[in-house]
């Protein structure tokens, strides 16, 4: 084990650095530490162009490989590149579904057709994408999607039609990505397919759900009759759950070094507030204060171990994997009670009517959400349970 | 940047586990916490001859593997697993340090040599329980030819029977850091003396023994004094978070082996018809047990690097406090919590004798106390994070 970065990597440091202090300036330096999960509202059309500023420096996939445009970055580089994406206070990224998601999925599954049409768009920060896989009656029962694509043979094309709901940056994106039943009698997760659909087009609805923040950023998204060309299935229709638990293996933690740049700077924030109203002097929160920091340094060795690991070709995963949902979210609930704790009375008072939140409040609230989506906290336990340690699932109710 | 075992690492912690897993069984552990040493010579001998893991810190120069932390808390992370009972706590994770660490390579070196040769060696430094260097009560002053030094150590692992003993001292009127030192003494060459006397303090975890020493007036020569006179209290600062870090590795081995026993516990046991580990209350404790051990895990790998750059005197070393307080803090609550959930997911035979895991269960308080509680590491952290004048990197805003 060595913690230690080579001489050329930290050059790379240098050169990241430099290229964010040299780029986070004008109409891109009131972005610092705004956007995210909780702000994902804010600055929108600033951080549509900030992705196309980082595209310009060759900042968008930099863990990609080169032969599929990327950056080909190492994994000591794409830490580094995180750490540094923190350091500089830039903004959340709009582009991360289809840099995270979306298109590894295009590079591990999709057809050279795809590969061509699709990963141009995410490289350049031009084209944004959504994920469209929760339905009303599908939610930690993601399998039992209701939405069905019907191959029109006389168009050559499918058909859609059916609800996604909890859907972010919808009203953004120009793609979604829709888990979509392609066998009408089949149940659980046989007969599905994984389709590359348009947003912009006829039939397509997004409408923003309101939020417990008062604010949107989450979307019902409705397909009536919507096209999608033949070309643009991800495998073969029935295939379309292995494709998005593939997905799910893309997910070694490099992302989740971002994710904790956020988390960084608001316990910075939670710190400051504290220090300077004098509740780092309660007992008490000072406890609060060290677990918190304690537990996101731990976050942060945690993902540095996911990306040291082999990755299993199987797509399995290693125990500090399969628990890193579960923590992270947790951990990010209980700092959002922190930070409300910190204000004191104060920190019910909102900046405006008629529901104008602080950051903190904001945070406060949105955690809640941590817990609940891309798997609860239940249904974590209890794939960490069924896959980690081999514990009986709980016998089917009929 | 390379965070897992090289295949040598690998080597040394799969080699450990599989003697502990032979050697250290229950009836063993059972057998050796039952005797007022505490633990089997001959056990002890083995790791010391055949596994040679006692000199895995030592220097090379010696005839020691030279190697550093992360091979130790490999290996204090399987002896947690197996509740091995054996002065390796005290002998290299805390005698050896000190020695190394507070002495000059001259000075250290006949003693590093007999700790080579399989004698056993503590540090004692409690006078009153309190953190870091207020824990020293214990006095020395100058004298004709050495010094004189009184105190009365308590809660000194193997304190009653270890051969070397590692003293620490201070300058009467002086407190924290300042006037401390360290003297090492041959406990065997005090045996007929009247100044020392040793006696072992039975423990609530029989699992690890520790022993009081009380000190009246001995005479040391001056060549006993490690190091600097008076100058030693950063230095114990130092060996006490490189002794924190291995303690937390044998904590998080601990908290895996008391969730491997509780889920394996939870597959045989039926009712209602099914095995209690298909119900969804038992799965999500079980859970939530793996998550801590995998937590515990990833902050002593971290740690133990951190120590590592320390004990080889690199870059990072001025991470120590920080890595160890975040270590020790987790693993501490972890072990502990995990062992209660193993006990309470075992049922009505958890709460018996006959089954290990009450063995673990008191294991686990004895090591949350000892070398700092959890909530005083992390006064520890939040001393470094508010205490301390550092630009806020979120004023940025």
């Amino acid at each position: 084990m060595k913690l230690s970065f080579s001489a050329e990597d930290e050059r790379f440091r240098t050169e990241v650095a430099d290229w964010l202090a040299a780029n986070l300036t004008g109409e891109f330096a009131q972005l610092k530490l705004r956007g995210g999960p909780g702000d994902e509202h804010s600055f929108p059309e600033e951080r549509k162009r900030w992705e196309q500023r980082l595209a310009e420096g060759g900042w968008t996939c930099v863990g990609w490989p080169p032969e599929h445009g990327g950056r080909g970055c190492s994994i000591e580089q794409q830490v580094i590149f995180f750490e540094e994406y923190a350091r500089a206070g830039a903004p959340g990224r709009v582009g991360h579904i289809g840099e995270g998601l979306a298109g590894p999925t295009i590079i591990a599954f999709g057809t050279p057709e795809q590969q061509a049409k699709y990963l141009p768009g995410i490289l350049s920060g031009t084209e944004l994408w959504c994920q469209g896989y929760s339905e009303p009656g599908a939610g930690s029962d993601l399998a039992n999607v209701k939405t069905k694509a019907r191959f029109d043979a006389e168009r050559n094309k499918w058909i859609i039609n059916g609800q996604k709901v909890w859907t972010s940056l919808a009203h953004e994106s120009d793609y979604c990505f829709v888990i979509a039943r392609t066998d009408p009698e089949s149940v659980g997760h046989k007969g599905l397919g994984f389709f590359l659909v348009k947003m912009e087009q006829p039939g397509v609805e997004v409408r923003p759900i309101e939020q417990i923040t008062g604010t949107s950023e989450f979307n019902e998204v409705f397909f009536d009759d919507v096209e999608c060309d033949a070309g643009d299935i991800v495998g073969e229709p029935g295939d379309g759950w292995k494709v998005a638990m593939g997905l799910l293996g893309f997910e070694r933690g490099v992302s989740t070094l971002g994710q904790q740049m956020q988390f960084q700077n608001e316990l910075d924030e939670v710190i400051r507030i504290a220090r300077e109203n004098g509740k780092d002097r309660d007992p008490a929160i000072r406890q609060r204060i060290a677990q918190a920091h304690a537990k996101l340094k731990i976050m942060r060795y945690n993902s540095l171990r996911m990306l040291s690991g082999q990755s299993g070709s199987d797509g399995s995963l290693q125990g500090e994997a399969l628990i890193y949902k579960l923590f992270w979210s947790t951990w990010h609930r209980s700092l959002g009670e922190l930070a409300i704790d910190i204000c004191g009375q104060q920190g019910q008072l909102l900046t405006a009517a008629p529901y104008e939140l602080t950051r903190l409040q904001s945070l406060f609230l949105f955690v809640r959400s941590d817990t609940i989506y891309g798997g609860s906290n239940q249904i974590q336990r209890n794939i960490i349970a069924e896959r980690g340690l081999q514990m009986p699932r709980e016998p089917k109710w009929h | 940047m390379e965070f897992r075992f090289t295949e040598e690492q690998q080597m040394i912690r799969e080699t450990a586990a599989s003697f502990f897993a032979d050697c250290s069984t229950s009836a063993a552990v059972r057998e050796a916490m039952v005797t007022e040493r505490g633990y089997d010579l001959s056990l002890w001998q083995q790791i010391c001859d055949d596994l040679y893991l006692h000199a895995i810190t030592l220097p090379e120069s010696l005839g020691g593997m030279g190697l550093g932390y992360v091979e130790l808390v490999a290996v204090m992370e399987q002896m947690g697993r197996y509740l091995v009972c054996s002065p390796y706590f005290a002998t290299v994770c805390q005698a050896v340090p000190a020695l190394q660490r507070a002495g000059s390579e001259e000075q250290s070196a006949p003693w590093l040599e007999r700790i080579l040769g399989g004698e056993t060696a503590t540090l004692a430094w409690i006078g009153q329980e309190q953190p870091g260097c207020d824990a020293v009560t214990a006095t020395f002053e100058p004298v004709e030819g050495g010094y004189r030094l009184s105190g009365d150590y308590h809660l000194v692992v193997d304190g009653h029977s270890a051969d070397i003993l590692v003293l620490v001292a201070r300058q009467p009127g002086t407190t924290g850091r300042d006037g401390v030192s360290l003297f090492v003494v041959d406990a065997s060459a005090l045996v007929n003396t009247n100044a020392i006397e040793r006696q072992w303090t039975p423990t609530l975890d029989q699992t690890r023994h520790l022993g009081r020493i009380r000190i009246d007036s001995l005479l040391l020569p001056v060549d006993a004094c490690l190091g600097e006179y008076g100058q030693s209290g950063a230095v114990l600062e130092q060996v006490l978070q490189l002794a924190t870090v291995a303690l937390a590795a044998e904590q998080m081995g601990a908290a895996q082996q008391v969730q491997d026993l509780a889920v394996q516990y939870t597959k045989e046991r039926e009712q209602f018809g099914r095995p209690i580990a298909s119900f969804q209350a038992i799965k999500h404790k079980a859970a939530d047990m793996m998550l801590r051990t995998e937590v515990a895990r990833s902050a002593c790998y971290y740690a133990a690097c951190i120590a590592d750059e320390a004990w080889q005197r690199r870059a990072m070393a001025a991470e120590l406090p920080e890595a160890a307080a975040i270590a020790k803090s987790y693993c501490s609550e972890a072990c502990f919590r995990n062992a209660g959930e193993a006990l309470q997911m075992h049922g009505g035979v958890g709460f018996t004798w006959e089954y290990d895991v009450h063995l673990y269960f008191k294991r686990a308080k004895a090591s949350e106390l000892m070398l700092g509680t959890a909530s005083e590491h992390r006064e520890t952290l939040a001393k470094l994070l508010l205490d301390v004048d550092q630009p806020d990197k979120g004023a940025a805003a």
